[in-house]
């Protein structure tokens, strides 16, 4: 068993009780399956008042709460408590896929849609307010991302993870949220009560992006704490190569935005609207 | 404006297409060097870094500049390839020389006659570079034509 090599004390492995500090796996269920149903009842009921809900959101919704789900629950995530590859691959589903798919099937629009005015309103002064607009800034939300990864595989947090059940919890909640603001900065699916211009975006995104490959060949060279030399390169790989991947798509939409924004008026003379 | 376009289009998708090529060929085909060959950290690892998330992002980016000049007929395919031979070939330099040689990142190959291999890499950067330069030249006044 890979368990001979580590170093430092791992709860069993596949404990539920530990998978998700303390959250039982079916309260875990519980939580993901609602946010499958709340988001399809919510598609439905707006189609009756407006422009029928893109079904392709609903199956980006779906996707997105599965990735979700299965970085904390399930054979992913029982083996990342002994693995290091695994770990990488649900954290890669966990703070890159599934935030993209999330933002992609646009579930702030749906909720203002589906919202009662009032709470629809007090929704979009949250969004609006200063707290959310230094938040939702792409430099902000690169820092935290990035930030919180480079500390987190080059201190001794890594393993300190796998010794408290509330520091896992915590842990991942972070590189969740952290995933999904980050990719709320960048592509504009949602209403964004604070846009910024493609150029700064994709400076932001460009220097993300070489943060990410240069941590991922840092854990490559350096093990974190308690991980044996193969699997952090075996984990490294997955960063790098699985962290292009889904960058790509990113930046597919980030670039598809862009093209239809300066789209040209009949003539191919003029711009639409430049940013 | 429109010449200007066409060349930096062709020249972004040039320098993800060769880095492209690169990390399937040599990489990951011939394995010829590898993802990470050395194990201490320093500048080039950063560079290499940059860099490479540069080469993604242009790779996509220069193609929908691409798409986005055609859509306004404004496409010049000469022009454009122009752009893409000098990107290539100026990140085969910049790996050949700078990489390879400056920062010792990696080698083209582990063998005793690297030279051979050394001069070969950085021959064939220069002459795309060379041919990008005078399809540019000769490209020069391709601007757009208003139908």
């Amino acid at each position: 068993m890979k368990n001979d090599h580590l170093v430092h004390h791992l709860p069993a492995s596949g404990d539920p009780a530990v998978t998700l500090g303390g959250f039982s796996q079916p309260l875990l269920a519980l939580l993901f399956a609602t946010a499958i149903i709340l988001y399809i009842v919510a598609a439905k009921q707006t189609g009756r008042h407006y422009r029928r809900w893109p079904v392709s959101r609903v199956i980006y919704w779906i996707a997105g709460v599965l990735f979700a789900w299965l970085s904390v629950a399930g054979p992913v995530a029982d083996r990342a408590h002994t693995d290091f590859t695994a770990h990488m691959v649900g954290h890669l589903f966990l703070g890159m896929l599934s935030p993209l798919l999330l933002v992609l099937a646009a579930p702030m629009t749906l909720m203002l849609r589906t919202l009662p005015t009032e709470a629809a309103r007090r929704l979009t002064r949250l969004l609006k307010c200063r707290f959310s607009r230094l938040m939702t800034h792409p430099v902000t939300a690169a820092i935290l991302n990035l930030g919180g990864l480079w500390l987190l595989y080059t201190s001794d947090l890594y393993s300190l993870m796998h010794t408290y059940p509330s520091l896992y919890l915590l842990i991942h909640f972070h590189v969740f949220a952290a995933g999904y603001v980050f990719t709320v900065s960048m592509l504009y699916v949602d209403p964004s009560p604070h846009p910024h211009s493609y150029q700064l975006r994709s400076a932001v995104l460009l220097v993300f992006l070489a943060g990410h490959a240069i941590l991922s060949k840092f854990i490559y060279a350096h093990p974190p704490a308690g991980v044996p030399a193969e699997q952090a390169q075996a984990g490294g790989l997955v960063m790098y190569y699985g962290g292009d991947a889904i960058d790509a798509i990113l930046i597919f939409f980030l670039c598809l935005q862009w093209y239809r924004s300066v789209r040209p008026r009949q003539k191919g003379g003029r711009k639409l609207r430049q940013s | 404006m429109c010449a200007a376009r066409n060349l930096w289009s062709g020249l972004l998708f040039g320098v993800g297409a060769a880095a492209f090529v690169d990390e399937t060929v040599f990489h990951q085909l011939l394995r010829w060097h590898h993802f990470y060959d050395k194990s201490t950290t320093d500048v080039g690892l950063i560079s290499d870094g940059l860099f490479h998330a540069f080469s993604w992002f242009a790779t996509i980016g220069g193609l929908f500049i691409f798409a986005d000049l055609r859509r306004r007929s404004a496409l010049r395919l000469p022009r454009w390839w122009s752009g893409v031979l000098l990107g290539s070939g100026m990140f085969q330099l910049y790996d050949g020389t700078v990489q390879h040689k400056l920062m010792r990142l990696h080698q083209i190959r582990y063998v005793d006659n690297l030279a051979v291999y050394d001069w070969i890499w950085n021959l064939i950067a220069v002459l795309l570079i060379v041919a990008g330069l005078l399809l540019a030249y000769r490209t020069r006044k391709d601007t757009l034509h208003e139908e």
